[in-house]
């Protein structure tokens, strides 16, 4: 098991054992963070939308073209801005940490 | 005393809403009630990802099956209500069993329409709504299979796009005079024609499809110009009906759905309904509406959630939707109407283009084909009711948050 390290809207922090080869927004949604992820991971809504820690971005990797898309319309997009859905959470992502953006 | 909420349905909407209770805090006892025998799941892949083999049926589930017993929330599959007594304040089951509720909500969703055509019952003829339907049409779909598609809608279309990946010969028929006539522009229609002609699916619009033929299993689909399509399985999207009758036994308004207010209340103060299956009041649309979309399910499915728990907000969204085929990302804002003006951005030839529609001036609609910008930006330009140029519309260079 891998750990994943959240900060929720409240700034809460929390953590849990996420689930290895399922996105990171199905991490999320299966332990009740809130999070609308309406589209159900087809990258066709930007409602998953999670900043990265800094400290894990280049080990996360850079956002999909359309990820992009989506994610540069929104108004809180910062640089560690990505699409939840779009991220397999994997070993190698043991300690991650994000915070979940505010919904818009 | 423990309240009991009793939700009927376990769709996305009644699953949404059972998330959305606990998460509020609600401790007493939930009985969400459900006539598949799988826990809540995403309905839009069944007809894209999962028809296709790409994506495991768990991953639909909206949440793990585990998750319910951990929350207390006594999830009943395989189960119909067959009827509810208001006074009583009790729901009866096709198990025969009789549950009384403090809060009621009916997230009962529709149903698909069926055609009514000699023939129809044969074997191999499929609708697409549930899991079930997709792993039966899924059985049948196999390489060089002939597959006839009755309706040129978001799901006859996502499915001819998979059957005919799937190396099928594949046929829409469609009665009116263009594909998805109902949700998008001549433009986008003429488009989606040509893709799925290019890829080999044949189109014939305005088709009236009069029965079918075969013996056991159905051969041939018949049409009223005397036409006939030889055909190994039929799969027809010919759209839905509400699910109203047990609210209308219980002498609850309904009026195409079941009639809300703008927090989801029905016409009876412990009785709620979300999702599909209601008519509810939009007053950024400034009228009634029911929907069928997964963005209306979600956000109504909260917003009863929250005034089932004394929190009143009103539900008041744009509607969008979106439909993926091929390498096409079809998303929709808003609702047109006919006689919206259009203006095209892009050039369909590069598949990238959008669809706007102005109504007076004001941009009321879209239609976004792999144009992520627009659909985004639409969202919020919709909702504040904003006014577009039509030439300048037209400039796809110029992004459209910029207008």
């Amino acid at each position: 098991m891998a750990k994943i390290f959240i900060t929720n809207r409240e700034g809460e922090q929390s953590e849990i054992e996420g689930e290895i080869g399922i996105s990171v927004m199905e991490n999320l949604r299966d332990n009740d963070y809130e999070l609308e992820a309406i589209c159900g991971g087809q990258c066709s809504c930007a409602t998953c939308h999670i900043y990265i820690d800094e400290s894990w971005m280049d080990k996360v990797g850079p956002r999909n073209d359309e990820e992009n898309e989506l994610l540069e319309e929104l108004d809180c997009v910062q640089p560690g801005s990505r699409l939840s859905c779009q991220i397999e959470f994997t070993e190698d992502l043991d300690g991650l940490a994000l915070t979940i953006a505010p919904d818009e | 005393m423990t309240q009991t909420i009793i939700v009927v349905g376990a769709g996305h909407a009644g699953g949404q809403a059972v998330a959305t209770l606990r998460q509020k805090g609600f401790d007493g006892r939930i009985i969400m009630i459900g006539d598949e025998p799988y826990v809540p799941y995403e309905r839009p892949p069944l007809s894209k990802a999962v028809l296709a083999g790409e994506m495991e049926l768990e991953r639909t589930f909206l949440k793990k099956a585990a998750w319910y017993p951990e929350k207390q929330i006594d999830f009943r599959p395989n189960t119909l209500v067959t009827s509810f007594d208001r006074r009583a304040k009790t729901v009866t089951t096709s198990h025969g069993e009789n549950l009384a509720y403090d809060k009621l909500l009916l997230a009962t969703g529709t149903r698909v329409r069926k055609l009514q055509a000699p023939g129809a019952k044969l074997e191999n003829i499929f609708y697409l709504r549930a899991i079930d339907d997709t792993l039966a049409i899924q059985k049948q779909m196999k390489p060089g299979a002939k597959v006839v598609i009755v309706g040129g809608g978001y799901i006859g279309l996502e499915v001819a796009a998979v059957a005919v990946k799937t190396g099928c010969e594949v046929t829409v028929l469609e009665g009116l005079e263009r594909v998805m006539s109902r949700v998008v522009a001549p433009e986008v229609s003429e488009f989606y024609d040509k893709v799925h002609t290019d890829a080999g699916v044949v189109i014939k619009t305005g088709m009236a499809v009069t029965g079918f033929e075969g013996h056991g299993k159905v051969e041939r689909v018949l049409c009223a110009d005397d036409s006939s399509y030889p055909a190994d399985l039929v799969v027809i999207g010919v759209g839905v009906l509400p699910n109203v009758e047990l609210a209308a036994e219980g002498d609850l308004a309904v009026d195409n759905g079941i009639v809300v207010d703008e927090y989801c209340q029905t016409s009876d103060d412990n009785i709620w309904a979300a999702g599909d299956c209601t008519n509810h009041p939009n007053s950024l649309l400034g009228r009634r509406l029911r929907l069928e979309s997964v963005q209306n399910a979600v956000d109504q499915a909260k917003t009863a959630a929250n005034a089932m728990c004394g929190e009143l907000k009103e539900y008041a969204e744009i509607p969008w939707f979106w439909s993926d085929q091929y390498d096409l990302k079809l998303q929709i804002v808003g609702l047109s109407e006919p006689g919206d003006e259009v203006v095209i951005r892009g050039n369909p030839a590069d598949r990238k283009f959008s669809a706007i529609y102005l109504r007076h001036g004001q941009f009321v609609a879209i239609n976004a084909i792999n144009m992520i910008k627009d659909f985004m930006a639409a969202k919020k330009l919709i909702a504040e009711g904003k006014h577009l140029d039509p030439v300048k519309a037209a400039e796809a260079e110029v992004a459209l948050k910029d207008m």
